[in-house]
């Protein structure tokens, strides 16, 4: 069997200017962070980028490598707004395809069954079908003749998903309570690449959790990254919460100076770095909160 | 001394009465007491999340860690799915609604330029058309209810017309001033009741549209047993006094 083990780095090299981009997890849960953090790192620009979105979307509005959001919101959760994505978009600098969250699920469903479109009744009457002018309806073949929206296949180039467990062959286990739609963005995408907490012997799988917690099989998946608090500062139940004092920190730092001394401490080394500078941004905050 | 809040709650615990078996999906503070207070009395066959992908079969208080027997499973995947069926009811918040309950949480000012982000259209589209939808404004604003809303998330009883959205079901807007309806002329909103100690020319001075306004109630206070779930059982903590002071 291909081993697919690789570093974040590695699986940033693989990808190119333009493309379309899936990121798993959802508002501020279970985020594939360390990618994304690859991604800042990375030359890469001009990323159109399909999101449930939390902060993968905030970090990549802050870093300019965004053309264009697809999404149904943004949000932190405990904190309501990001402050990068709002700034972006106030801005004027995003191209945004603003659909219900349901409609990027439907589009996500085309796009995995390589279907054109779905039908779907979400979006019917509101201004989405304005803020989308190729957006079209479809009426129903059969008696009720209905008329629905036809929500476009979202197909992506390439996924990024965090989950809890995998094996270096691409089988990849969630073990908190939601999988959110990981296994889905990796089945509408040409190519799927899946960080973890740990990779694991396949045999030790279902040590963990139960046969249905493994989400992705290896059909799916193209590379496997090894990343201990890869999500942080998203949560990834069990493992670890969302640590909210950092997200705070993030939060409260979005403004340009405060952003620069932000970036310089955090983000402009790698991921080992970038660790070891959250572990002393605790020690010298005093707690975990 | 019955709060504000305390009769908020009520008047969206009134809301779940006739839901049955169905998803309930609250958003804010005051909507979830409501409830939690109607499975507690009125609607005992409302599913409940813990806010994540737990449906739990007891009614835990709010912000305290749940030691209630879960009952189901119910991740957003399934949410999503659920409220296509039209097995959920919700009550979320708007930033801006119209008259006919048309409803914005994207963005204020130009769609390509915004001068307000928010948080996005979210579920408030599919909601609209899929299920019984009512809404919550934790302050009545001429900023909120405005003659026309910057963006249409949630649909409203006009538009519901115009695209035959046959499953549209929008009913309620309970605010810290007066519960209204969709019964005025045409779907357009009417002020149902005031809550005590507002008078109708308040409601009419802070809603940036004529109301429709003829026999207007006042809002029912607690009972006291609902003061006692509402006071000792579901927000010891007097949350809800944060979402609107006493």
């Amino acid at each position: 069997m291909q081993d697919k083990v690789l570093t974040a780095d590695e699986v940033v090299a693989g990808l190119s200017d333009g493309m379309t981009i899936g990121i798993g997890g959802w508002g501020s849960r279970r985020k594939p962070m360390a990618l994304v953090r690859a991604i800042l790192r990375s030359p890469l620009r001009d990323l159109t980028l399909v999101s449930y979105g939390g902060p993968d979307v905030g970090l990549l509005c802050a870093a300019g490598k965004l053309r264009k959001l697809v999404h149904g919101f943004v949000s932190l959760d405990s904190v309501p707004l990001d402050p990068h994505f709002r700034a972006a978009r106030q801005r004027g600098e995003l191209e945004v395809a603003e659909y219900d969250e349901g409609m990027v699920l439907a589009g996500l469903r085309a796009a995995a069954a390589r279907l054109p479109f779905l039908p779907t009744r979400a979006g019917l009457g509101s201004d989405v079908m304005a803020l989308n002018p190729g957006l079209r309806t479809v009426t129903s073949p059969y008696s009720d003749g209905e008329e629905l929206v036809a929500m476009p296949a979202l197909q992506l180039d390439v996924a990024l998903v965090h989950l809890n467990r995998a094996d270096r062959y691409g089988n990849a286990q969630y073990l908190g309570p939601d999988p959110y739609f990981d296994d889905l963005m990796c089945a509408a995408a040409q190519r799927s690449y899946v960080s973890c907490e740990a990779i694991v012997p396949t045999e030790r799988l279902l040590e963990n959790g139960p046969p249905q917690s493994l989400l992705l099989n290896r059909t799916h998946t193209d590379g496997v990254v090894e990343t201990p608090n890869g999500a942080h500062f998203t949560s990834c139940a069990p493992d670890y919460g969302r640590d909210e004092a950092f997200q705070r920190h993030y939060a409260a730092s979005a403004k340009p100076e405060a952003w620069e001394a932000f970036r310089a401490q955090f983000l402009d080394g790698d991921e080992q770095t970038y660790q070891k500078a959250v572990a002393a941004f605790h020690e010298s905050a005093g707690s975990r909160g | 001394m019955i709060t504000r809040a305390e009769v908020c709650a009520v008047a969206c615990a009134d809301t779940w009465q006739d839901a049955g078996a169905a998803l309930a999906s609250p958003f804010g503070t005051i909507p979830s007491i409501g409830a939690r207070l109607a499975r507690l009395t009125t609607a005992p066959d409302l599913l409940l999340t813990d806010g994540e992908a737990m449906l739990l079969a007891g009614t835990t208080a709010l912000g305290e860690e749940s030691s209630s027997p879960v009952e189901g499973w119910m991740p957003y995947g399934r949410v999503l799915d659920m409220l296509t069926g039209g097995r959920r009811r919700v009550m979320m918040g708007a930033s801006q609604v119209d008259r006919y309950g048309n409803q914005n949480i994207s963005r204020i000012g130009p769609w390509d330029r915004p001068k307000v982000q928010l948080i996005g259209v979210r579920g408030a589209p599919g909601n609209s058309v899929n299920h019984t939808t009512n809404y919550w404004v934790a302050k009545h604003s001429e900023r909120v209810f405005v003659e026309s809303v910057d963006l249409v998330s949630g649909i409203g009883h006009d538009r519901a017309r115009q695209v035959g959205a046959k499953f549209h079901d929008v009913r309620v807007v309970v605010t810290d001033l007066a519960v209204l309806d969709f019964t005025g002329p045409d779907g357009s909103m009417r002020l149902r009741s005031v809550h005590p100690g507002v008078d109708v020319a308040d409601v009419r001075s802070r809603t940036g549209f004529e109301l429709a306004v003829d026999d207007v109630a006042e809002t029912r206070l607690p009972t006291d047993e609902e003061l006692a779930l509402i006071r000792e059982t579901i927000d010891p903590r007097n949350l809800r006094d944060q979402e609107v002071p006493a």
